[in-house]
């Protein structure tokens, strides 16, 4: 992905992220994540059905990186099965490690491919996943 | 001025972020180099010549700070970790012994965390008080704030002398006074000030006074704790061990040395107080007062420049030290911290370990800049420049 393109999506879902707002009805779990090397702290609110993902909403406050990594993040999860919600994250997770992963899958978010160049930035992509990740994992205890 | 002293100044980076921690100059590189190298002992405990040395080198600092900041017994002088945990001894070791539920500890939403959080811990344990003196519209202390928050319960004022965010300078002699003739301790965290700044303890008659090393060209992890010597001999040691007792055969009988050892349980960071002692002889040889008038002079020239900016939004327009925090209109602290970042500007972005910018300014986070004698006026031209053009901001934040 060249860098205009990267810059093109990141932008587009800094300026317009998907879903920032609160729940409009009840049965989201809620979770709170947040950087301890800046001041990037977002609330992510998701709504699980039938071992599907049907919404996920945020709230919060932090840099462009975290924001439109939340708002591609929401865009590609809701839908997917707790599985598959799961194999997603890992891949994002390969991806920012340096590490081979499926590039179709994560579809935007390839914005971030080259962010472990970047310093600190890497853990502001990776914030809101590692939100998500505690609520798939409280989801899988209690099943 | 004196760049040439800086070795990191040599690596092509501008470094504004001297609010977190100084560069430090060949000189104190040199002596905590030449300790490790050629006399490697620890203190107090040698009876040959290198850890005789040590001595020597160690006490010669205490010596140093206690002239530095003005102090009038050698006593006084305590070498901590920090400014963090010399405000903890303060809170911990000589108030958590004296203060009673109910009695009142003044500070303000404009310190530290580590001149709050102590106190907080005090009034879960305790039952004391903290409460905050009223910030005037410019969020500065004043001295009628000051008389008007106290009351009769009033047991403690802990202030930073020039505050981490926005920078103002509190008038602690005032306070001081204000404070003594009511029976109240002043605690004064200073950690925004030793190195800017001629700090005369005797003439301030500050009760405690906390610093560190690091933010006046010394190394990390060194600090002192400053106290009237009749206060720290009532100070209950946070730390026993090795070094700071004289002999213990049981429970009943422990006894601990004099002041201040008994105040400094185990091996001490020896190469940092060395560094420390290295580093007050560098700042005493270009002189505090020119420090400070050099730092005043940037910071206006500095201000002068951004106010034309029209997105820039200054938050402190007014202020005694070398600190500037600001925002950029529409874009978050953080990514423009990233975009400066892209050419070796140095600057902190974040709300600084202090909640002044969300309860009182009302602003969640800043950029800080905060300016050194060896930060110059082509510094601060570079940041301009940089800052100027908003389009090419939002182009390369990300």
């Amino acid at each position: 992905m060249d860098t205009e393109k990267k810059r093109e999506i990141i932008m587009k879902h800094y300026s317009n992220p998907k879903n920032r707002k609160l729940p409009e009805e009840e049965g989201y779990e809620k979770v709170n994540t947040a950087n301890s090397s800046c001041v990037d702290n977002l609330d992510i609110y998701v709504k699980i059905e039938n071992n599907k993902i049907k919404d996920i909403t945020f709230m919060g406050e932090a840099c462009a990186i975290s924001i439109s990594s939340t708002s591609i993040m929401i865009n590609n999860l809701i839908g997917k099965s707790i599985e598959e919600a799961y194999h997603y994250i890992e891949q994002f997770e390969s991806m920012v490690s340096e590490s081979s992963y499926d590039k179709e899958l994560l579809g935007d978010a390839n914005a971030y491919f080259d962010i472990a160049s970047q310093g600190h930035r890497k853990t502001c992509a990776l914030l809101p996943y590692i939100g998500m990740k505690k609520i798939l994992e409280n989801c899988r205890k209690e099943k | 001025m004196n760049c040439d002293d800086f070795p990191m100044l040599k690596k092509d980076i501008i470094y504004l972020d001297n609010g977190a921690t100084t560069l430090k100059p060949q000189c104190v590189i040199d002596k905590i180099k030449d300790y490790y190298e050629n006399y490697s002992a620890n203190t107090h405990r040698g009876d040959y010549d290198i850890s005789f040395k040590v001595d020597q080198e160690y006490e010669n600092t205490r010596e140093l700070v206690r002239k530095f900041i003005h102090a009038k017994y050698k006593e006084e002088i305590v070498f901590t970790s920090g400014a963090t945990q010399s405000l903890n001894m303060i809170a911990f070791g000589f108030f958590g012994k004296f203060l009673e539920p109910g009695d009142e500890i003044l500070i303000t939403q404009s310190e530290h965390a580590s001149n709050v959080l102590p106190w907080f811990v005090l009034q879960k344990k305790l039952g004391v008080i903290v409460r905050y003196i009223p910030l005037d519209s410019n969020h500065y202390v004043t001295i009628e704030n000051v008389r008007d928050a106290i009351t009769p319960h009033t047991k403690v004022i802990s202030l930073a002398g020039i505050t981490n965010v926005l920078g103002d300078e509190r008038p602690m002699e005032e306070i001081c006074k204000l404070a003594h003739e009511r029976n109240i301790f002043v605690v004064m965290d200073a950690a925004q000030s030793v190195g800017h700044r001629k700090i005369d303890v005797e003439e301030l008659d500050v009760d405690f006074l906390a610093f560190s090393g690091h933010k006046m060209c010394g190394p990390t992890g060194v600090g002192v704790l400053y106290g009237k010597k009749k206060l720290l001999e009532e100070m209950e040691p946070q730390n026993f061990g090795g070094g700071m007792n004289e002999s213990f055969d049981n429970a009943d009988e422990i006894y601990l040395k004099d002041l201040p050892t008994r105040l400094e349980a185990g091996t001490p960071n020896i190469a940092g107080v060395i560094g420390l002692g290295e580093a007050i002889k560098y700042l005493d040889s270009i002189g505090m007062e020119r420090i400070a008038e050099y730092e005043k002079n940037l910071r206006k020239y500095a201000i002068n420049k951004l106010i034309d900016i029209p997105y820039i939004d200054i938050l402190n327009l007014e202020s005694d030290s070398g600190i500037i925090s600001f925002n950029v209109d529409g874009v978050f602290s953080q990514d423009v911290a990233y975009y400066l970042n892209k050419y070796n500007l140095c600057v902190r972005a974040g709300n600084h370990c202090a909640k002044i910018l969300k309860e009182e300014v009302g602003v969640s986070n800043s950029l800080r800049v905060s300016l050194y004698f060896y930060n110059t006026e082509s510094d601060i031209d570079a940041l301009v420049e940089l800052l100027r053009n908003k389009e090419k901001i939002m182009e390369e934040m990300i």
